[in-house]
């Protein structure tokens, strides 16, 4: 079904100009997306005289600067290690699950990624509240011996972030779980390797390109969100994502935000430029 | 079976049923506190109530933001499946050079931080002149919507075996017939899916449409962050509610037409 078709009768009549069809959708996007943003990018290194890169010096220079940066890396590599850690098995469990428990993780997946950050991040806010369901689970285990605030700190942002990209690391390694035959695991255990051998050498290889598309696609997305951190941490904790919606929207300072939307550009472009070539790379060498 | 292996498999099933869980809580939270009569978004309520879906005809606002997103949500998605389609079709039936390069292009808003896409077409609409506020809420949101239409109409094509069309045509459907009578069908769970998804995308933005919208036209999204500012109530729990409703109708639909596992195709 999927081989190519192979054409015996005359070449078919759209062959060439098909492209034209290709145009509207792609002069479009140049115009109202690529256009904008690489005047951003210019911008960003010209000055009243000429080239310059007086800005990014003015904003390494500034060590509250430094601090916004580490913010944003620190809290997006606990959101995806997090998210790694429930989401690899998680991606297991549901590859290999029976029809019913499939289609519950698969509706417990799908149907949050259809909803809004706003929905998820207010609904998170009271779950985070001293009275919320995080706390009283926590003391009702015997964890914590009084209720206490998770809304406003750290560990509440990186709880709500990684419930929100959840899915982004679950779907990615479920698509390559799903291609492994288990049998593979048993002819490694007839062979005589032991269970951690056989995962070490035959499956977590194998599961490789998937961890770095769901490694890329949820580090990329904490290191930009910006409604999550607004609304769970508060303005004291300021992200590359914050401060570049806070110097448009409330400090009108269109240098600095200038200067950290092309920062966070670069690291996004970096991070799907850097795990596609990755992925392509794992995947061509099983 | 070993006691490792037992043991890896407890663990497996903890997890899956901690990653239902975890991934539900917000949804069953917010629908929860929306029927509660708890002011103070106490739970479990003490007791069940209407009250919030009762204050939701008096919210100032809401419903002119509901009215801009829909409206801005409908045509986008309408022109972004007109645009992708073609775009598509493109992208599978040509044998040009450069495709790959056309469709991660189309696919890339997406991956890149909607806050620096937003950004950069704010300044770049003033520079080309466009100042209206609903004219540039159109234009960015065919932008975001577009990459859904792609993505799923490239896959669906790539499948289609389009010796079909010539076999219908062999049997004396014309050209355009053979189209309307083969092609049409088969993808039509996929655009209509497709459409679903951007429409929903759309609906939820927020970091694009920030930077389009002022006091008097604003997304609903928009609107429900500055309700979530001024007077956090369970008003906007009920309002959620609504929005998780129509995931859940968009996610039937779709399971309907493409099945649950497409879905979760990545």
């Amino acid at each position: 079904m999927t081989a190519p078709a192979v054409h015996t009768t005359a070449p078919s009549p759209w062959r060439d100009p098909v492209i034209l069809l290709a145009l509207p959708a792609v002069i479009y996007l140049l115009v109202v997306y690529a256009y904008p943003l690489l005047w951003l990018l210019m911008k960003s290194f010209i000055g009243p005289a000429g080239p310059t890169l007086q800005p990014y010096i003015s904003f390494m220079s500034d060590p509250f600067n430094w601090r916004v940066v580490g913010n944003t890396l620190r809290v997006a590599a606990w959101v995806t290690l997090f998210c790694f850690l429930i989401g690899y098995p998680a991606a297991f469990a549901l590859a290999r699950a029976g029809a019913l428990v499939q289609i519950v993780m698969l509706v417990s997946i799908i149907l949050p990624l259809s909803i809004g950050a706003v929905v998820k991040a207010f609904a998170w806010q009271i779950v985070l509240r001293r009275d919320g369901v995080v706390s009283q689970l926590l003391v009702g285990l015997g964890v914590w011996d009084d209720p206490q605030r998770l809304l406003f700190t750290e560990t509440g942002l990186v709880l709500g972030a990684a419930n929100i990209f959840l899915p982004f690391m679950i779907l990615p390694i479920y698509s390559v779980v799903k291609l492994i035959d288990p049998r593979l695991s048993e002819a490694g255990a007839t062979l005589g390797a032991t269970p951690f051998y056989s995962f070490a050498h035959v499956t977590l290889p194998l599961t490789l390109p998937g961890i770095v598309s769901g490694v890329a696609f949820v580090f990329s997305m904490s290191v930009s969100m910006f409604v999550i951190p607004s609304l769970l941490i508060g303005d004291r904790f300021q992200t590359l994502a914050t401060l570049t919606g806070r110097s448009f929207l409330l400090m009108r300072n269109e240098q600095l935000g200038s200067t950290t939307a092309v920062i966070l550009l670069t690291l996004a472009v970096a991070i799907v430029v850097g795990s596609t070539w990755l992925a392509r790379r794992l995947g061509g060498s099983t | 079976m070993t006691a490792t292996e037992r043991l890896t498999r407890y663990f497996v099933w903890f997890i899956a049923a901690f990653t239902v869980v975890f991934l539900m809580t917000p949804l069953i939270v917010t629908v929860a506190v929306s029927f509660g009569s708890s002011t103070v978004f106490t739970l479990p309520p003490p007791d069940w109530s209407l009250r919030w879906y009762q204050r939701l005809a008096g919210m100032r606002g809401l419903m002119p933001a509901l009215v801009v997103s829909v409206q801005i949500a409908a045509i986008s998605t309408a022109i972004a499946m007109a645009l992708g389609t073609l775009c598509a079709i493109a992208l599978v039936r040509g044998r040009f050079p450069g495709r790959e390069a056309i469709s991660t292009f189309l696919i890339s808003p997406l991956m890149l931080p909607g806050l620096v896409i937003g950004i950069a077409m704010l300044q770049g609409f003033k520079a080309l002149g466009l100042r209206d506020v609903y004219a540039s809420l159109f234009v960015a949101h065919v932008v975001i919507t577009l990459p859904y239409v792609v993505r799923t109409v490239v896959g669906a094509l790539s499948l289609f075996d389009f010796a079909l069309i010539d076999a219908a045509r062999t049997l004396g459907c014309n050209y355009p017939m053979a189209l309307m009578r083969v092609l049409v069908p088969a993808l039509a769970p996929a655009f209509l899916t497709s459409g679903m998804f951007a429409f929903l995308a759309s609906m939820d933005n927020y970091p694009i449409s920030i930077f389009f919208t002022d006091a008097w036209t604003k997304t609903l999204p928009i609107q429900m962050l500055q309700y979530v500012e001024e007077t956090p109530d369970p008003t906007i729990a009920a309002i959620s509610a609504g929005l998780v409703v129509l995931a859940i109708i968009v996610l039937i639909i779709g399971d309907r037409l493409v099945g649950l596992r497409k879905l979760a195709d990545f």
